[in-house]
């Protein structure tokens, strides 16, 4: 039998209901084995074993007692921007070094409500502007496949601690990629749910407009398993969505006869690595034979999603950020007047991109610009989700590359800011136009990097989208291919 | 294209950063200076775009009308309310002498 | 050259709601420092405002009493400015879509009445409250994100007096409207001016200065009699208005510029993206209109024809809605309504000019000043009695009728007790006694006081002078 720290979370949680481990002894085979490999890795920026333990002996305790949950026992590891009463919640920056969080993020309070065990804290990009883990202040994460090359990012610890399976599942958060791309990246599956369909609340936020909390997972089944446990209204978020309870599970297993999957030109005309576009095309034959018919779709508005997604993002960006100040909470440089304190602290606390996006944020909505930047890219944004709305009219879901390459080298796009938001590309028109989309691993490119294919669905529409690749996961044996760590 | 209609014309770094209440040092400047004005040039695309009639996005999802009844809810106590504060006494956030 | 003063208004008013603008903390005034705190009115990272449904209820409701057209679809922006009092460093506000759009209040001043206009409405957040000390400045966050309205009017005053009589008239319907408390001493209204003259007859309006920091509406009259001199003369020297916000020094009496901030202002406003925009329904807006409180102009026709009072004294009970409403609470524990209304317009009213409270912050109820109108009534005491136990009830608190039953002020109205002092007075003053026999009225009166001083001021004055007569044939 597999090692308990390869299982999923869903193959946890049955082993866990028939008796065949514990709480603890999940929890202490995957401490164990982060200590052996997280070195090489650097996943986790944040563990409190003490904590994790007593949580798992309370799982344990409370299925002793015979009491259920959906997670009851698991561990789940998170993005270092979830408040978790009691932690550290650094963000990946200086500026937050010394913070501990008074409350709980909704998605924690629900994790904690359905038995999850809350492991540790996982690497990412400062505030999460970035796809390559490189801004983290603490160092960047490895990717598993090869530790010369970045796992993608913001949630690159994510995607490197499930695909080396130094954890079970994570949550993650993606604003114009964030779970996609390192999921793509490091060859596991990464959901963004249709924004509002999961709470924001507790969660540090970069673009309000576009942020949105999903799972990063071995397989499609959990992503599906945890959107159980996390979705739902929130009356502390305004704009989460007030709809019904939906099993994320329930389409699972179906086969793709019926279902009309376009294929956008504009996702696969573009300077990209051949080599994923060809094996994205593969897998849709994949698709194809599995009963969808592939429709030709048109999405001319795709060169815009760039400039429009660092327009918004670094807009909202640069008026969320600003409460980081040095007075209430994080770091406070040594200053003679409140002008001092605030230009110094935050020079000091926030590293190079983020400084980047606040000023480039900031300049869209100053005087006389505002118009032929903001508001333009506001109406360029409508523009674009009504070019997915009416695609949507012909087709249940797209099918494109996730990222335009597969992963790269460390220092290789550092130096050129604007290289590094094109690995955006595919990924944040979705959180512009409001819709949902998975990444699932589709294959590796000769060098042995993994390549993901997105499905992308329109509003609420996670059932269909989840459908589509677990039908095509189910029919290949990408999901179930492990890197072999050294050591 | 001249440099008078070019995005990043009006652009001047120092100013913005000060608007941000973000301090740079000289080489940071120059080269936030030179990295910005690629980035905004890039940006300048969505002059192509034709937004006629459009109305501007500001959700993704669009709702209205998602409000709280005046009930008071459970806050933080005073400790834990301070218990970040890099300066704190006689129970007030302390910072450096704001002039009025 | 004769000139003119234009005057406009900012007035920011804090709404009386139980909990605070965007979370679920107290909105109360004077809690111990950073007590009615949450993560979310810290500005703490991954917190979400939710707008209270109540805060924009009243801010409609003010336009419906000040005659605005309601914004049907609004919403909320932020406004970024970099301060220690502003949590997020950005303000919830409403920048082009608020709430109420337009409006007037009329004023009457020396006998004519003008109707100022009023530009708009909208709801924001209150800021927290700065202590400076020698060294730094402390932040007690319990203000910050309370519900603040702004109101803001056309410069459609010219005189400080104007001003003044447009402040209490709003103040009045505010009360009324129960929308806020307008606790002055509390900082519930507070405003700023923007003030500009210019040659009378001329089409333009002059260069503006801005002014803040009067706490009181006192300070706001005396603000702009020192303002609209200054920049006549100013003018009149050939000098021109600097646009400049100045600083209003109570103690000085006069206006300062204002240290000027290192940039212009860019507060890069936007639409706020963690709130939905509020789309109001034609029943909502209805079913508000229905429910809107009894404006003073009502009160004041009902109180003249339910409880005979005198237009006069209509007019100065409903000026303050606190009066009004004790005045109908006393007269509902049971006091005659003329004589309820004469006690609360001199004596009480008296005594809160003096302490410049409330007249609910008096330590007479209602309940137990109705109890002292009934005992005198009922000639229980007499008029001198009962001033003393108001005086008692002022100073002490208490129950009237037991004041009077523990120092035995009752009034005596036994013939028996009451014929041993007259004896008393007329065996002792027989010069009086002649006077009055030969015609001099005013000599009775001196014999009805010494029968009054006999009894200790408590014998029943009606029934001495009877006494008197029959005595003295």
């Amino acid at each position: 039998m597999a090692t308990l720290t390869e299982l999923t979370l869903g193959d946890a949680v049955r082993l866990l209901n028939e008796g065949g481990t514990t709480a603890v002894g999940l929890l202490e085979s995957l401490l164990s084995r982060i200590d052996r490999h997280d070195g090489a890795i650097g996943a986790y920026r944040f563990l409190d074993r003490e904590d994790a333990l007593q949580q798992a002996r309370e799982a344990d305790a409370r299925r002793a007692r015979g009491e259920a949950g959906a997670l009851l026992g698991v561990p789940v590891s998170v993005k270092d921007l979830f408040n978790v009463k009691g932690q550290p919640c650094t963000c990946g920056s200086r500026m937050l070094e010394n913070y501990r969080a008074p409350f709980d993020a909704t998605v924690i309070a629900r994790l904690r409500a359905a038995g999850a065990v809350i492991v540790g804290r996982l690497n990412m990009d400062e505030f999460a502007m970035g796809s390559s883990t490189e801004n983290s202040a603490w160092g960047p994460s490895r990717n598993p496949w090869n530790t010369e090359y970045v796992p993608g990012g913001s949630s690159g610890g994510n995607a490197a601690a499930v695909a080396a399976d130094l954890a079970f599942a994570s949550l993650g958060t993606d604003t114009g990629g964030s779970i996609r791309q390192p999921a793509s990246f490091c060859g596991c599956v990464g959901l963004k749910p249709t924004y509002g369909r999961v709470s924001r609340y507790g969660v540090v936020a970069y673009a309000s407009s576009l942020d949105q909390v999903g799972p990063v997972t071995k397989d499609v089944r959990d992503a599906a398993l945890l959107m159980n446990v996390i979705a739902g209204v929130d009356p502390r978020d305004s704009t989460s969505l007030d709809v019904p309870a939906t099993d994320f599970t329930a389409t699972l297993g179906r086969d793709l006869r019926g279902l009309r999957l376009g294929m956008p030109a504009e996702y696969f005309d573009v300077a990209m690595d051949p080599e994923v576009s060809r094996t994205v095309r593969a897998a849709i034959e994949v698709c194809r034979s599995l009963g969808a018919e592939i429709v030709p779709v048109r999405l001319p508005q795709t060169r815009f999603a760039i400039p429009t997604y660092y327009v918004i993002a670094t807009a909202e960006a640069s008026a969320n950020l600003a409460r980081f100040d040095g007075v209430r909470y994080g770091l406070r440089a040594k200053a003679d007047d409140p002008l001092e304190m605030y230009e110094r602290t935050r020079s000091q606390g926030f590293g190079a991109e983020v400084k980047r996006r606040i000023i480039l944020g900031t300049y869209v909505l100053s005087s006389g610009y505002y118009d032929a930047y903001y508001l333009r890219a506001q109406k360029v944004r409508r523009w674009i989700r009504k070019g997915f709305d009416e695609v949507f009219h012909s087709c249940d879901a797209l099918l494109t590359p996730t990222a335009p390459t597969t992963s790269f080298r460390f220092g290789e796009k550092s130096a050129d800011p604007l290289q590094m938001y094109l690995s955006d590309i595919f990924t944040a028109t979705v959180n512009l136009a409001g819709g949902c989309a998975i990444s699932v691993p589709c294959g590796f490119s000769s060098a042995g990097m993994p390549v993901g294919m997105q499905v992308i669905g329109p509003a609420l529409a996670e059932g269909t989208i989840l459908q589509v690749a677990h039908a095509y996961e189910q029919a290949t044996d990408w999901h179930t291919r492990r890197p072999q760590l050294k050591g | 294209m001249s440099d008078s209609t070019k995005a990043s014309a009006g652009f001047d770094v120092a100013y913005v950063a000060r608007l941000a209440r973000l301090h740079l040092e000289e080489g940071e400047r120059a080269q936030l200076q030179t990295q910005l004005e690629q980035i905004l040039e890039y940006v300048d695309e969505l002059k192509a775009a034709d937004v006629e009639g459009l109305a501007p996005m500001v959700q993704a999802v669009e709702t209205e009308n998602i409000l709280r009844s005046d009930e008071v809810m459970p806050g933080l106590d005073r400790d834990a309310a301070l218990s970040n504060a890099p300066e704190h006494r006689l129970d007030l956030f302390i910072v450096p002498r704001i002039l009025e | 050259m004769s000139w003119q003063a234009d005057i406009g208004l900012e007035i920011h008013v804090q709404l009386r709601t139980r909990t605070k603008m965007f979370c679920g903390c107290p909105n109360a005034f004077g809690a111990e420092p950073n007590t009615h705190v949450c993560p979310t009115c810290l500005g703490y990272p991954g917190t979400l405002p939710v707008a209270n449904e109540d805060a924009i209820r009243l801010t409609v409701r003010s336009g419906m009493l000040l005659g605005s057209t309601i914004g049907m679809r609004s919403k909320f922006d932020r406004k970024n400015y970099f301060y220690p009092d502003v949590s997020k460093n950005y303000q919830i506000t409403q920048y082009d879509a608020p709430l109420c759009i337009g409006g007037h209040l009329d004023i009457v001043v020396d006998g004519e009445t003008r109707r100022i206009g009023i530009t708009r409405i909208h709801l924001e957040e209150d800021v927290a409250k700065n202590t400076h000390f020698a060294s730094d400045s402390g932040v007690d966050f319990n203000r910050c994100g309370t519900p603040l309205m702004e109101i803001v009017t056309e410069p459609d005053l010219h005189t400080p007096e104007e001003t003044l009589a447009f402040l209490q008239a709003l103040k009045q319907v505010l009360q009324y409207g129960e929308v806020s408390d307008c606790n002055l001493e509390q900082g519930n209204i507070r405003c700023d001016i923007n003030c500009s003259v210019r040659p009378v007859g001329a089409a333009k309006l002059g260069t503006k200065t801005e002014l803040k920091n009067m706490n009181t509406f006192r300070g706001v009259f005396r603000a702009l009699q020192h303002e609209i001199p200054r920049q006549i003369r100013e003018l009149e020297r050939g000098r021109s208005i600097v646009q400049e916000t100045r600083r209003w020094d109570d103690e000085a009496g006069r206006t300062e510029a204002m240290r000027s901030k290192e940039d212009a202002h860019d507060y890069r406003y936007f639409p706020e993206p963690d709130l939905p925009p509020v789309q109001l329904t034609e029943e909502e807006v209805a079913r508000w209109r229905a429910e809107l409180p009894e404006l003073p102009a009502a009160r004041r026709a009902r109180f003249v024809e339910q409880q005979g009072l005198p237009e006069y004294d209509a007019g100065v009970l409903v000026a303050d809605k606190e009066v009004a409403d004790f005045f109908e609470a006393t007269v509902k524990a049971g006091a005659p309504s003329k004589a309820a209304s004469n006690w609360i317009m001199t004596e009480l009213l008296a005594r809160v000019s003096e302490t410049g409270g409330s007249i609910y912050s008096l330590r007479v109820t209602p309940v137990a000043l109705a109890g002292l109108l009934q005992l005198l009534e009922k000639k229980a005491i007499n008029g001198p009695t009962a001033k003393e136990v108001l005086a008692i009830v002022l100073a002490e608190g208490g129950d009237p009728a037991e004041i009077v039953k523990q120092r035995g002020m009752g009034q005596v109205s036994d013939s028996g007790a009451l014929e041993g002092f007259v004896a008393q007075a007329v065996s002792a003053n027989p010069k009086s006694v002649s006077d009055y026999q030969a015609g001099k009225p005013a000599a009775f009166e001196f014999l009805v006081g010494q029968v009054m001083r006999l009894s200790r001021g408590k014998a029943n004055p009606q029934l001495v002078r009877e006494l008197l007569k029959k005595q003295l044939g």
